[in-house]
């Protein structure tokens, strides 16, 4: 018997063991993420899939899908809470759109578009953060990181690495490789990992190829982040259920 | 008919790139002057704002003395200000000297850079005094919207033109917003 919960007030069922998001995303319904991947262990660090599960919030990447549960996603409350995590987000590094060669295929942009986020709200912290372009084939580029670790689950995880890590705590921390040098170029890192693909923003590059499709042509000029990630999910589960 | 509309319009430290996309919505623009009138613009080389104005657009961050005294100008002059573009949302790409210091930036430019004759840093009075950082206009003043895009395109210009003079909320719809 497959049981179900609310989404919404939209019923929805779930298999056991899967997550809120993974429920809803199956369901063909969105809702909006940043740090979760179906490829790979929930992080729930960014908080954008935050939902009020029974009157509290969770983050629905985490939590798991339970029969009857009543779950609100897109409430103008809500909303404006992820907006600002966002837009905290925007302000905590350097982030400059018109200059990145990931614009267009951000994922912290095309989150941007989706939740119509037009200013920045807080104060530009404007941090000083090392670039590391020491490797042949790959660019880091602190500046982009919003400490998501994609990259620290992929490389650990997918690619079987452990090439990433983030080093110190709170707004401090910061992205760090494994090598004695701290230096990317010293790491096993390939322009071909997990890691590197799966970098939500422009921190993590592969050389010599940022500009192959133009600006305007890219993914997310192209479909929504919502209708992207559903195509995603899909193919996830077609692959490996 | 229903008086006009006041609006200035001015870059900081900017590139000019939103003027120009403003002027991009073509022949649309004889139909805006049927709505506003410009004040101080470079559209009309007006140097300073000569009464107080409905509405004030901004273009470009603040990265001198000068820019700052503008600001308060159109903060005082406008009902409602408007940062318009990247730059003056965010800092934008004058604002990636903010990794430097000031010193570096200028010994970078105008002592040890490639090419450089004559070394020695510009010190006329005439020249506004630098900012150490380069700011977004909202750290300076209260700003009202937020028109972003590198430029916000011509169809987001007018969008937000004639909502917001139809007294409507002046948001852009999801197709319209681009920051590059």
């Amino acid at each position: 018997m497959t049981h179900t919960f609310f989404l919404d007030d939209q019923e929805i069922p779930f298999r056991e063991g899967q997550s809120v998001l993974q429920a809803a995303l199956s369901a063909g319904h969105y809702i909006p993420h940043l740090c979760w991947r179906p490829q790979l262990e929930p992080h729930s660090s960014c908080r954008l899939c935050t939902v009020i599960i029974n009157g509290r919030p969770f983050s629905s990447c985490t939590q798991p899908a339970m029969k009857d549960q009543k779950v609100d996603c897109d409430t103008p409350e809500l909303q404006a809470l992820r907006k600002a995590v966002l837009q905290m987000i925007f302000v905590e590094g350097n982030h400059y759109c018109p200059s990145c060669e990931e614009s267009g295929s951000c994922r912290l942009q095309a989150m941007a578009y989706h939740l119509g986020l037009q200013d920045n709200r807080f104060p530009q912290q404007f941090p000083i953060r090392e670039r590391d372009n020491s490797h042949p084939d790959v660019n880091m580029d602190r500046d982009r990181c919003i400490r998501c670790e994609t990259c620290v689950r992929a490389s650990r995880d997918l690619d079987g690495k452990n090439v990433f890590g983030i080093h110190g705590r709170g707004i401090k921390s910061k992205l760090a490789v494994n090598a004695p040098s701290g230096l990317l170029k010293d790491t096993d890192v390939s322009a071909e990992d997990q890691a590197v693909a799966l970098c939500p923003t422009g921190c993590l590059t592969v050389k010599r190829v940022g500009f192959k499709v133009p600006i305007g042509q890219r993914i997310y000029d192209k479909e929504s982040i919502s209708a992207m990630a559903l195509k995603e999910f899909q193919a996830e589960e077609a692959a490996h259920g | 008919m229903a008086e006009k509309l006041k609006v200035a319009t001015c870059s900081l430290a900017g590139c000019f790139g939103c003027h120009m996309s403003l002027l991009d919505i073509d022949e649309r623009f004889l139909d805006l002057l049927e709505l506003v009138e410009f004040d101080r613009s470079p559209i009309d080389d007006i140097k300073h704002i000569s009464q107080p104005v409905d509405l004030g657009l901004i273009e470009g961050g603040v990265c001198n003395a000068d820019n700052v005294h503008v600001l308060h100008e159109f903060r005082k002059m406008c009902k409602i200000l408007v940062a318009v573009g990247e730059c003056g949302i965010t800092g934008g790409v004058p604002s990636m000297r903010n990794s430097f210091t000031l010193k570096q930036c200028l010994e970078e430019s105008y002592i040890c850079g490639a090419g450089v004759e004559f070394a020695h840093v510009p010190n006329d009075p005439e020249l506004p005094l630098l900012l150490n950082k380069v700011r977004p206009l909202h750290h300076i003043v209260k700003i009202d919207y937020f028109l972003p895009g590198c430029p916000p395109s011509a169809d987001a210009f007018w969008h937000f033109l004639t909502e917001l003079i139809a007294g409507r909320d002046p948001s852009l719809p999801p197709a319209l917003i681009r920051y590059d």
